[in-house]
């Protein structure tokens, strides 16, 4: 059995992240790094492989991106995935949701016929678009069911059970696989890369596919046949500072309420 | 005028705020076109509630064939509903289950996808928060028909008769569509309290809180408040996840946003940075949530915000 886990290089949500002149992400002038979201993606992935001792199960990372993506897939293989491929070409660069989509789904495909493709695990969202759009895009493109958003995820033979929360309720998912499957961030703390994982890291297969290699054309993919167009990209105006009071014998609550009351929240 | 549909947020038959938002949206648009999900009993009394938002049709689709299927399915029947109606655009509430469906439903018609909208204008221009709230994104579908999701609290409701014809649509689903499925579930115990994501008052607590909730919970009470959490407190275990705000939570963009015993982290951020007014209660004068506030209190959240519900039941007589 063979495990796809997608993983994104994204601007570091700590820094400064910006826009570059034609309103695409700068992904390269702000630090980047594998999206802490898809960490989870890749501890899951891993832990499947782990509860099923016995079986031979591998665990194939994967990104699109630029040049600099590659550090994604590297990670994940510190963290213990056996192999990773990183699309790049520079004709990806601007795709939007169904781009992106269609590239994974390609080079899924590209994965499956060399490898296999079982199981295929995403994060919840990236932590750049926040769409949580992709792994459902995947599936769609794929032929497959999709089980996403799970915080538990269980599996006996060919049989995968999740858990997750749910507007209003707690649900149990059951599919069969292959699947696209998708976790959250209460899935479970992912692992620190070791020393022996980041040494032999770099002894594990790497492989770089453009395009050309996913039977894709340029005009398929990219900016200029995006689906949709970003006119404009502001930054937010810094919030103006407003009134902090310091709480001395009860003047705090006082303070607020009369606060609350002037904008008519009382 | 061109249809634009609007997929209904509902509870069993029970309409939520966010659709009569989107109706409101999608006049702008075209005729709004309601797509209910539910049960066909209870389609006169959805009607009955969206026409009073512009509503000219209520396409009824029976859910007892799809229930528990999950998205898939949704998405099939939109793909159906769009060949017959050529809508000029799709509007869904922006809940993480409609981003899905929106996303299938968008390869499947080769259709543009923009998600989490805060606006939308009459010419398909719409505008997103991104970074955390650091960024206004303009966007707009440029192929297919536009398909956006709306997040809530985008729009006053504003009523428009409409004439709110019930049409049942009948979809065909294929097996294909029923690969997952729910097997399980387990509802919720109900707070009383608004709904987290559609409250016009949200009241959070965070690590400050140090596992106790009921100086935020009466305060939130006091004002009519939903109540949310930090992911701090969440993963302390003070918390269910469903009340978490921030980027693996719920983004909240409520009229009003207090935040007790919360730092302000940017994951945090990214969940209530849009709100309209921002209060915030932290012992800590140095917390960046104080870089966010309207108003702010330096002090500890156990002392003021029980003296400060005490002052506001009292007000209210």
């Amino acid at each position: 059995m063979n495990i796809v886990v997608c993983v994104k290089y994204v601007p570091d949500a700590t820094a400064d992240r910006k826009f570059e002149d034609d309103n695409t992400v700068d992904r390269v002038g702000v630090d980047g790094l594998l999206s802490e979201l898809d960490e989870y993606a890749v501890e899951q992935a891993l832990q499947f492989r782990e509860k099923r001792e016995g079986e031979e199960i591998t665990v194939t990372a994967l990104t699109v991106g630029p040049e600099k993506a590659v550090d994604a897939v590297r990670k994940a293989l510190q963290m213990g995935a056996d192999s990773g491929v990183h699309v790049v070409d520079d004709a990806i660069a601007g795709s939007d949701y169904l781009g992106t989509s269609l590239v994974l789904a390609k080079a899924v495909e590209k994965i499956k016929a060399d490898a296999g493709a079982d199981l295929v695990v995403c994060g919840m969202a990236s932590t750049d678009a926040s769409g949580s759009v992709v792994p459902a895009m995947l599936a769609e493109r794929l032929g497959l069911p999709q089980v996403t958003l799970a915080s538990v995820v269980e599996s006996q033979g060919d049989q995968v059970r999740i858990k997750r929360d749910n507007e209003g309720s707690t649900e149990v998912i059951g599919a069969t696989l292959p699947i696209v499957l998708s976790v959250t961030d209460q899935s479970g703390e992912a692992r620190y890369p070791s020393f022996k994982g980041i040494m032999a890291a770099k002894k594990k297969p790497l492989e770089t596919w453009s395009l050309t290699d996913l039977g894709l054309d340029a005009e398929q993919v990219g900016l200029s046949v995006a689906y949709t167009q970003v006119e404009d990209t502001t930054a937010r105006p810094p919030r103006t500072a407003g009134e902090v009071v310091t709480d001395e014998d009860g003047s705090g609550a006082t303070a607020l309420v009369d606060f609350l009351a002037s904008k008519k929240f009382i | 005028m061109s249809e634009v549909l609007v997929v209904i947020d509902h509870a069993d038959g029970e309409v939520k705020k966010p659709t009569y938002e989107l109706l409101t949206i999608a006049r702008r648009l075209g005729e709004p076109s309601a797509v209910f999900f539910g049960s066909p009993d209870k389609g006169d009394a959805v009607a009955e509630k969206v026409k009073k938002y512009g509503a000219a049709k209520v396409y009824v689709v029976d859910d007892a064939p799809i229930k528990g299927f999950l998205v898939a399915p949704k998405a099939e029947a939109l793909q159906q509903l769009a060949e017959q109606a050529s809508p000029a655009a799709i509007l869904l509430p922006s809940t993480f289950e409609n981003k899905e469906v929106a996303a299938r439903l968008a390869i499947k018609i080769g259709s543009g996808l923009i998600t989490d909208a805060v606006d939308v204008s009459e010419d398909g221009v719409t505008t997103q928060s991104v970074f955390a709230g650091n960024y206004t994104v303009q966007a707009k579908v440029t192929t297919g028909t536009p398909i956006i999701t709306v997040k809530p609290n985008s729009a006053a409701p504003e009523e428009a008769e409409g004439a709110g014809t019930v049409e049942a649509f009948a979809a065909t689903i294929s097996d294909a569509a029923k690969g997952a499925q729910v097997v399980a579930t387990q509802p919720r115990q109900s707070t009383g309290r608004p709904e987290l994501t559609e409250a016009a008052i949200v009241v959070s607590g965070g690590r400050g809180t140090g596992g106790n909730f009921e100086p935020v919970e009466g305060f939130a009470d006091s004002i009519g408040a939903a109540v949310g959490a930090s992911r701090a407190a969440v993963d302390s275990g003070w918390m269910p996840h469903a009340f978490q705000v921030g980027q693996t939570g719920k983004t909240v963009s409520p009229q009003l946003y207090v935040a007790n015993g919360i730092s302000g982290a940017i994951q945090h951020r990214a969940g209530m940075q849009t709100s309209k007014t921002i209060v915030a209660v932290n012992k800590d004068p140095e917390a960046p949530i104080f870089e966010l506030v309207d108003f702010g209190v330096v002090g500890d959240l156990h002392s003021v915000l029980p003296a400060a519900t005490e002052k506001i039941t009292e007000r209210k007589g």
